[in-house]
């Protein structure tokens, strides 16, 4: 089942909204891709996790991956920052560990480093001294920290410190940016605030993001595709051709946000 | 300013208890309910720790003890740091040497002060070997503690940046470790000049366990109350440059941010 398929035998006759598909964002399959899964299965003792999983990406995208707890998402993004290794199959375009950057939902900050070296350590390997720190300023400014360098990770709320991660994670310019349910920890207003920094950060970077959620809203208002796995398969591959900026419980949104829940819940 | 001198009135809190005692047990010598045979005033004590003073021998027994307690605690802290950082970071050392070392752990040190006397008499050796001895095992076990207990959550990220190995142990391992290495540090100066007093008093030629056993001997209360209280004094000055330290590299730590 392609994305394309799928927009397509849906009708948009009963919705109150006119039809998207003259607004598509997402890049057409045309562009170059960022990486691809062929076939690839991971098992952990006897038990297959994913199985089968293909997908291209092309760079640039946004794709958000959704499935219940344990359907193996994170294995999916462990297996794209090269963390772990598939049992079978095979991954294109993930060589060069540095291209691909991952965040979770624990901002994972060094507690004895100021804020400013935390989000040095993402230079690790390609900047240092002065030109780190400097680069270093200019992303924390992006995401809205700039005054906050010399402080300890401790005194920042959570929002703040995912901030940080988010800038540590970008600071070296990847090509890739795996998230893995970066926002679950957050409070609802911190949330929609950082989905807004999110999309913000990666319309000015031109990064290929895949965000792991359990959130069909954020999903949805993020980004330009949602694959849906289940048990261990991508069972939706959906394309959401809505424009940016977008709205917040749209009914265009309320409308993807239906099929991927019906898919879901097995409607 | 004004926090600054709270912070003053704060800690000089903590020496109301023993001022208050001290005036009493003054108090109570003087009012002859204490006999000076059984514990000397503390005007009494004082004026020994100004004789011994004068005499040059309270320094030098000072010297000689401290000495013995940091060159005991430098050796068995250096090789139970090694060997806990060794254990902490490869399995391999660890498979090797821990089970060996837990069952040593379970003899206490002072009870090998027979087989230290006979191995080495009642020389130097004797009491580096049962200070060393005595440091080596809270500095292992808190840092081997201390590192299997490094979040690897962090690690993980710390690979994830591709940082080498020096940098991961620098910047995630050690750092996280260090809150454990130093509850290791201060048990470690306790049992460094409780096992020192032991040795001293058992078998020595100067130092102060020396002077304490010879004062005993001359029936000097006043110099043997006077050793003991400076021994607690040195032992209270270790553990107030530990915790300096501590406070200095643990900024970081909720713990210790005042502001
Ligand atoms: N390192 C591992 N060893 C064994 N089983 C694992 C490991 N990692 C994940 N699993 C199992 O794989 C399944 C999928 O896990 P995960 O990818 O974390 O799910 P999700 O992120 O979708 O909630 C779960 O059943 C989990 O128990
Ligand atoms: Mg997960």
């Amino acid at each position: 089942m392609t994305a394309a398929t799928i927009t397509a035998r849906h009708s948009f006759a009963n919705s109150a909204f006119t039809a998207p598909s003259a607004r598509i964002h997402t890049p057409e399959p045309a562009g170059k891709l960022a990486f691809s899964f062929r076939n690839v299965a991971k098992q952990f003792g006897g038990t297959e996790v994913l199985q089968g999983i293909s997908l291209d990406v092309y760079e640039g995208q946004f794709v958000a991956v959704i499935g219940k707890s344990g359907c193996g998402k994170s294995t999916l993004l462990r297996l794209l920052a090269g963390l772990d290794k598939p049992t079978s199959g095979e991954l294109a375009g993930t060589d060069d560990r540095r291209r691909t950057r991952i965040m979770f939902q624990e901002p994972r900050l060094l507690p004895w480093a100021r804020v400013i070296a935390n989000v040095e350590v993402g230079l690790t390997g390609i900047a240092k001294g002065e030109a780190a720190r400097q680069k270093s300023l200019e992303i924390l400014a992006e995401v809205g920290l700039a005054d906050r360098g010399g402080e300890w990770p401790s005194v920042l709320s959570g929002g703040q410190r995912q901030r940080v991660a988010l800038a540590r994670a970008l600071v070296g310019h990847p090509s890739i940016l795996a998230l893995d349910e970066p926002l679950g920890a957050l409070d609802a207003l911190t949330r929609i605030e950082m989905q807004q920094l999110l999309e913000r950060m990666w319309l000015a970077k031109k990064f290929t993001a895949v965000l792991v959620t359990h959130d069909v809203t954020e999903a949805v208002a993020l980004a330009d595709r949602v694959v849906v796995i289940d048990s261990g398969r991508i069972a939706l591959d959906l394309a959401i051709p809505v424009e940016r900026p977008r709205r917040h419980a749209s009914p265009e949104l309320a409308f993807f946000e239906r099929q991927i829940l019906d898919q879901l819940y097995n409607r | 300013m004004s926090s600054a001198l709270r912070s003053i009135g704060r800690s000089s809190l903590g020496w109301l208890l023993p001022a208050l005692l001290l005036a009493g047990w003054e108090g109570a010598s003087r009012a002859g309910l204490i006999p000076a045979n059984v514990l000397p005033a503390p005007s009494a004590v004082g004026e020994a720790f100004w004789k011994l003073l004068w005499s040059g021998e309270l320094i030098e027994n000072i010297r000689i003890s401290t000495l013995r307690a940091l060159s005991g605690f430098v050796i068995g802290g250096a090789i139970g740091f090694a060997l806990g950082l060794a254990n902490g970071l490869s399995a391999l050392s660890r498979e090797l040497t821990d089970t060996t070392l837990q069952m040593i752990r379970n003899i206490p040190h002072l009870a090998l002060i027979p087989l230290v006397i006979l191995w080495f008499g009642i020389d130097e050796e004797a009491k580096l070997f049962l200070v060393a001895l005595g440091v080596f095992f809270p500095i292992y076990v808190n840092t081997l503690l201390g590192i299997q207990g490094v979040d690897p959550q962090l690690v993980e990220m710390g690979r994830i940046y591709g940082m080498p190995r020096k940098e991961l142990f620098l910047r995630v391992i050690l750092p996280g470790a260090l809150p454990s290495i130093f509850v290791g540090l201060r048990y470690a100066l306790g049992i460094m000049w409780l096992t020192l007093i032991v040795a001293e008093t058992i078998s020595a030629s100067s130092g102060l366990g020396y002077m304490a056993m010879q004062a005993r001997e001359f029936l000097l209360i006043d110099v043997v109350v006077l050793s003991i209280l400076i021994y607690a004094l040195l032992g209270k000055l270790a553990d107030s440059l530990a915790r300096f330290l501590e406070r200095l590299s643990l900024q970081w730590h909720p713990a210790f941010q005042t502001v």
